[in-house]
C-alpha cells in the first residue's frame, strides 16, 4: 500500500477519478503547506537562509520549519559550496531523507561550482553531479526573497504532482 | 445507563480507535521505499564509529544529581524575586520555605562529599622506599615467554 509511492512514479495509476484526484490534491496541498526543511547550512548563502528564516522574511509562514534529522525533513536547501569532502556527506544525508524529498541548490556554488568552476579543485562543479535538484536559486549569495521565490516554485511543482500515470 | 467503569471503557475504546485510525491512515498514504543507506544509523552523514552503548563514569551521575538541586532552585527563586513582590508576605516565606528546604539538601550534599570529585587514591612516592635497600629491583623484561623463577627479595 502507500498512495504516494504511485507520485510521479511509472507504476502510477492509469486513469484518475474524481476521488482519487480530489485525494491528490489534498495530500499535495497537505505536503506543500508543510515543507519542512533539514537545518543545513554550508556557506555564506547560509547567512542569507538564516535571514530568510528569521523574522523579516520568515519562511515559517510557509509551513517550512527546521528540522534537526534528514528522518523527518521534506526538503534539502543546498546553500553554499559544496566541497568534495562534503558531497559524499549531502548524498548520503540526502539518501536518509524519507520520500517524497526535495532538494532546493541555493547560490551559483550549488548550482555549477559559482567562482571555483575553472580553478576550484576541491569543489563540487554543481550538487545536481550527486543529488537530484528540483529548484535552482541563481545569484552569489542569493537574496531572501529569491529563496522565497525558489520556495514558492517548489510549492508550484508539489501542487501539481500527481500518482496518475503521465500521458505523452 | 453506563456506569462510571463504562465511561472508562468508552475513553479506553475511543483512545484506541483514535490511534489505529491515525496508524492506517498513514499506512494508507505513506510511501515506502526502504534502501540500504536510508536505514543506515543517523550519524549527521558520517560513518558510525563504535557502538552507541557508552559507559559514562558514575561521577557524572553524582554531578547531574547536584546540578538538577541546583537548577530547580534558580527556575524557583527567579520569578520569586522579580514578579512575586506584590503577593506580599505569604510569598516572601513561601519562598523562605522552599529555600531552607533546598539549603538543607545543599548541606547534606556538602557533608556527604558529593561536591568533591571523586579522585584515584593518590599514592604518594615515599624517599625512604626508594632509596632502601629493600625495593624490589628493576628487571629488564625477560627476552623469552618462558617461566623464568621470581625475584627473591634481597635480604
Amino acid at each position: 500500500m502507500g498512495l504516494l509511492n504511485k507520485l510521479d512514479s511509472v507504476d502510477g495509476f492509469d486513469s484518475g477519478n474524481i476521488v482519487l484526484t480530489s485525494v491528490e490534491s489534498l495530500l499535495n496541498w497537505g505536503r506543500l503547506s508543510s515543507i519542512w526543511q533539514m537545518s543545513f547550512g554550508l556557506a555564506c548563502c547560509a547567512i542569507e537562509f538564516m535571514a530568510a528564516n528569521a523574522s523579516n522574511f520568515d519562511m515559517g509562514r510557509f509551513g517550512v520549519i527546521p528540522r534537526p534529522s534528514p528522518r523527518t525533513s521534506d526538503v534539502i536547501i543546498i546553500s553554499g559550496t559544496v566541497t568534495l569532502k562534503m558531497a559524499s556527506r549531502i548524498k548520503r544525508l540526502y539518501e536518509q531523507m524519507p520520500d517524497p524529498k526535495y532538494v532546493i541548490s541555493m547560490g551559483s556554488c550549488a548550482n555549477c561550482g559559482g567562482p571555483y568552476w575553472e580553478h576550484g579543485y576541491h569543489v563540487l562543479k554543481g550538487v545536481d553531479r550527486v543529488i537530484p535538484v528540483d529548484v535552482y536559486i541563481p545569484g552569489c549569495p542569493p537574496r531572501p526573497e529569491a529563496l522565497l521565490e525558489g520556495l514558492i516554485r517548489l510549492r508550484d511543482k508539489i501542487r501539481h504532482q500527481t500518482m496518475v500515470k503521465h500521458t505523452a | 445507563m453506563l456506569t462510571e467503569f463504562g465511561q472508562v471503557f468508552i475513553f479506553i475504546l475511543l483512545a484506541v480507535v483514535f490511534v489505529a485510525m491515525g496508524l492506517i491512515t498513514n499506512w494508507l498514504i505513506r510511501p515506502a521505499r526502504p534502501t540500504p543507506e536510508k536505514q543506515l544509523i543517523y550519524e549527521c552523514g558520517e560513518d558510525t564509529a563504535g557502538p552507541a552503548h557508552l559507559k559514562f563514569n558514575i561521577r557524572f551521575y553524582v554531578i547531574a544529581l547536584a546540578f538538577l538541586l541546583f537548577d530547580l532552585e534558580f527556575v524557583m527563586l527567579f520569578p520569586w524575586a522579580t514578579v512575586f513582590g506584590p503577593l506580599g508576605p505569604p510569598a516572601f516565606w513561601m519562598g523562605m520555605v522552599l529555600l531552607v528546604v533546598l539549603i538543607v539538601g545543599d548541606l547534606y550534599l556538602w557533608k556527604k562529599g558529593d561536591l568533591d570529585w571523586v579522585l584515584p587514591p593518590v599514592v604518594k612516592p615515599r624517599l625512604d622506599l626508594l632509596v632502601s635497600r629493600d625495593r624490589p629491583r628493576f628487571r629488564p623484561p625477560a627476552p623469552t615467554p618462558a617461566k623464568q623463577p621470581e625475584p627473591a627479595d634481597v635480604a
